[in-house]
């Protein structure tokens, strides 16, 4: 009962993020990269603002999946670097906070793109 | 020169015509009227790119086989695409021993191809030319959009390019089909931005070479048996009628959309309709040409239109203003 | 002459047809939803079998496996048609950032590996990691000017 009342949570703030998006599509015209682009900035933002750890506790992977969890986590780590290792630490932290998943991203990318070939439509 | 509205004094003619179309156009309510389709838009080819140049040099190949004609026979081939820098058309014709005249007006493309070799022929120094269009779906959405395997939602207003090539033999020997004249079309821009939403980037330009057309000609709608826009889709078909009201032209039942006839709107997923420099070429070559050599059709007035843009064009906030010529064809 | 025709686009904002609003959010929703449900999946399963793993891995394994999974589906040419059902419910998840770097380097693979896949990866994606990457170091030099406000 506990573990579907947390796949509902998990869903609805998923659902809700990404419905939010499409409205935002819809009456904008916005592309999908300054779709993007917003939500990774609002993640920073909300982070900083630490006001985003209340809506991962409550969303959990609905919220550290969407593009503002992303955010969010490059945030984190460069509020968290600057704290440990100053200077040095505010240019790196975001980094390596979300070295994980552009590492896999770009590695990837590059396998898939060197078998793969377009599908015609 | 009335209106932008050139009357050729000599005979110009339709020789003869081919058409090869995708799998997709192929499905849609004109499949059995085009020459010839391939099943797989790739055609075995290593890109679509590549796939685009042998389809366009099969359509002459097809239609100088057709003719009995051999390369010699033929004076000039004006032809054009929607690729950078025109590359399909030209790399096509390295494989011809034809002079050639590469040319772009975007989805207008085989319209500006006519009413040059209509002129020439006209000017007495020619005798034979081939217009050719090609268009490809794949390369033309990452010419002007996004990668195909990009999960994006096209829009509602957004259209299909149409996979296929459409070509037109021309001379001055006497035949069934005639051109009798043409309108030039102007560049003409209302502010329209969104580049998806072509149809109504391309209805005042249709609606203003349209206008020229009648006045210049001194005909009403009712003069044409079939007056046919290029690709401005369902919406943008819808728009035309209006703005035509506005000006006190009823389109009516006459008025038809090569984008629209091209595919079955509601089962293929293609957005307002077709688009793309083969959609009029194919559809005109094709159909329209088979309705008119069996007498269905007697006069017809064709309207290719296009959206003028590139991609760097729109992201610099640039406005996408449409073209249309028209070019009357009467059974002689 | 080049002025914009504000009656015409006043007209067409009228006239022509609009995103059908109900279905595409529906669709958007439950899709996103979905996605972010398959990330909750790995996540417990990955506790379950990695316990002694912290919050953070668990965390940056299930963004991989998401990534890989998005990656082999744009790869089969499956991800885009999904993506035409969801809209944004595709495109905001984390899938749908891996399916833009994907899609570009599968795209352009034809001009080569170099000049085509590798230099055309972030045409579409790039933007996120520019903005991404410059906003947190802004981020860390606001963490260092006013330490006390973030528990230093």
């Amino acid at each position: 009962m506990e573990t579907f009342l947390t796949y509902l949570q998990v869903f609805a703030v998923g659902g809700t993020i990404c419905l939010i998006g499409q409205i935002i599509i819809n009456t904008t015209k916005v592309t999908s990269a300054r779709i993007l682009v917003g939500y990774l900035l609002l993640g920073v933002i909300l982070e900083t603002a630490g006001v985003y750890k209340y809506v991962r506790d409550f969303g959990k992977a609905g919220a550290t999946v969407p593009i503002i969890g992303f955010g969010s986590n490059l945030a984190r780590g460069a509020i968290d670097g600057a704290l440990e290792n100053g200077m040095l630490g505010a240019v790196t932290g975001g980094m390596e906070a979300v070295a994980a998943g552009i590492a896999a991203v770009i590695f990837f990318a590059f396998i898939v793109g060197l078998v793969a070939t377009p599908k015609s439509k | 020169m009335k209106n932008h509205t050139v009357f050729f004094k000599s005979g110009i003619y339709i020789e003869d015509t081919a058409t090869i179309v995708g799998p997709k156009e192929a499905e849609g309510p004109l499949g059995r009227y085009f020459d010839k389709s391939v099943c797989d838009d790739l055609l075995g080819q290593k890109s679509h790119e590549k796939a685009e140049i042998r389809l366009h040099i099969s359509a002459i190949r097809y239609l100088l086989n057709k003719t009995g004609h051999k390369d010699g026979d033929v004076d000039l081939c004006i032809s054009g695409d929607l690729l950078d820098e025109i590359v399909g058309a030209s790399l096509t014709m390295r494989e011809f021993d034809i002079p050639f005249m590469g040319v772009y007006n975007a989805c207008a493309t085989f319209a500006e191809s006519l009413i040059l070799a209509a002129s020439l022929i006209d000017g007495g120094n020619f005798e034979r030319i081939i217009c050719s269009t090609s268009s490809h779906f794949c390369t033309a959405e990452r010419q002007y959009r996004y990668p195909l395997e990009l999960g994006n939602q096209r829009t509602p207003l957004s259209q299909w390019t149409a996979t296929g090539v459409g070509a037109t033999m021309l001379n001055r020997v006497k035949g069934k089909i005639r051109i009798d004249c043409a309108t030039i079309g102007r560049v003409v821009d209302y502010g329209v931005k969104d580049a998806n939403d072509m149809g109504a980037c391309m209805a005042p330009a249709a609606r203003e070479t349209l206008l020229a057309h009648l006045e210049g000609s001194s005909r009403d709608v009712d003069y044409y048996d079939l007056i046919l826009t290029g690709d401005l889709g369902e919406a943008g078909s819808g728009l035309l009628r209006l703005l035509m009201e506005e000006k006190g032209v009823k389109l009516g039942e006459k008025y038809r959309d090569c984008g629209v006839l091209l595919f079955n709107k509601a089962a293929q997923d293609v957005g307002q309709g077709g688009s793309g420099a083969a959609c009029s070429s194919s559809v005109f070559n094709s159909y329209v040409y088979k309705k008119m050599m069996c007498g269905e059709l007697k006069r017809v007035l064709l309207i290719p239109t296009g959206a003028l843009c590139s991609k760097t064009s729109t992201l610099q906030g640039e406005s996408v203003p449409g073209i249309a010529h028209a070019v009357s064809f009467t059974l002689a | 002459m080049n002025e914009p025709n504000e009656a015409y686009l006043k007209l067409i904002k009228e006239k022509m047809p609009k995103s059908k609003h109900l279905l595409t959010m529906f669709r958007a929703f439950w899709t996103g939803g979905t996605i972010c449900c398959i990330g909750q999946a790995f996540t417990d399963l990955y506790t379950y079998l990695f316990s002694e793993m912290g919050e953070n891995d668990v965390a940056a394994l299930t963004t991989i496996t998401l990534i890989a999974i998005t990656a082999v589906l744009t790869g089969f040419g499956i991800y885009d048609k999904i993506g035409a059902y969801a809209g944004a419910g595709s495109i905001v998840p984390i899938t749908g950032f891996a399916n833009s770097v994907v899609s570009p380097a599968v795209e352009h693979k034809r001009e080569g590996v170099v000049f085509g896949l590798c230099a055309n990866m972030f045409s579409v994606a790039g933007p996120v990691i520019v903005f991404g990457i410059s906003s947190s170091v802004i981020v860390g030099f606001i963490v260092i000017i006013f330490r006390g406000a973030f528990g230093g």
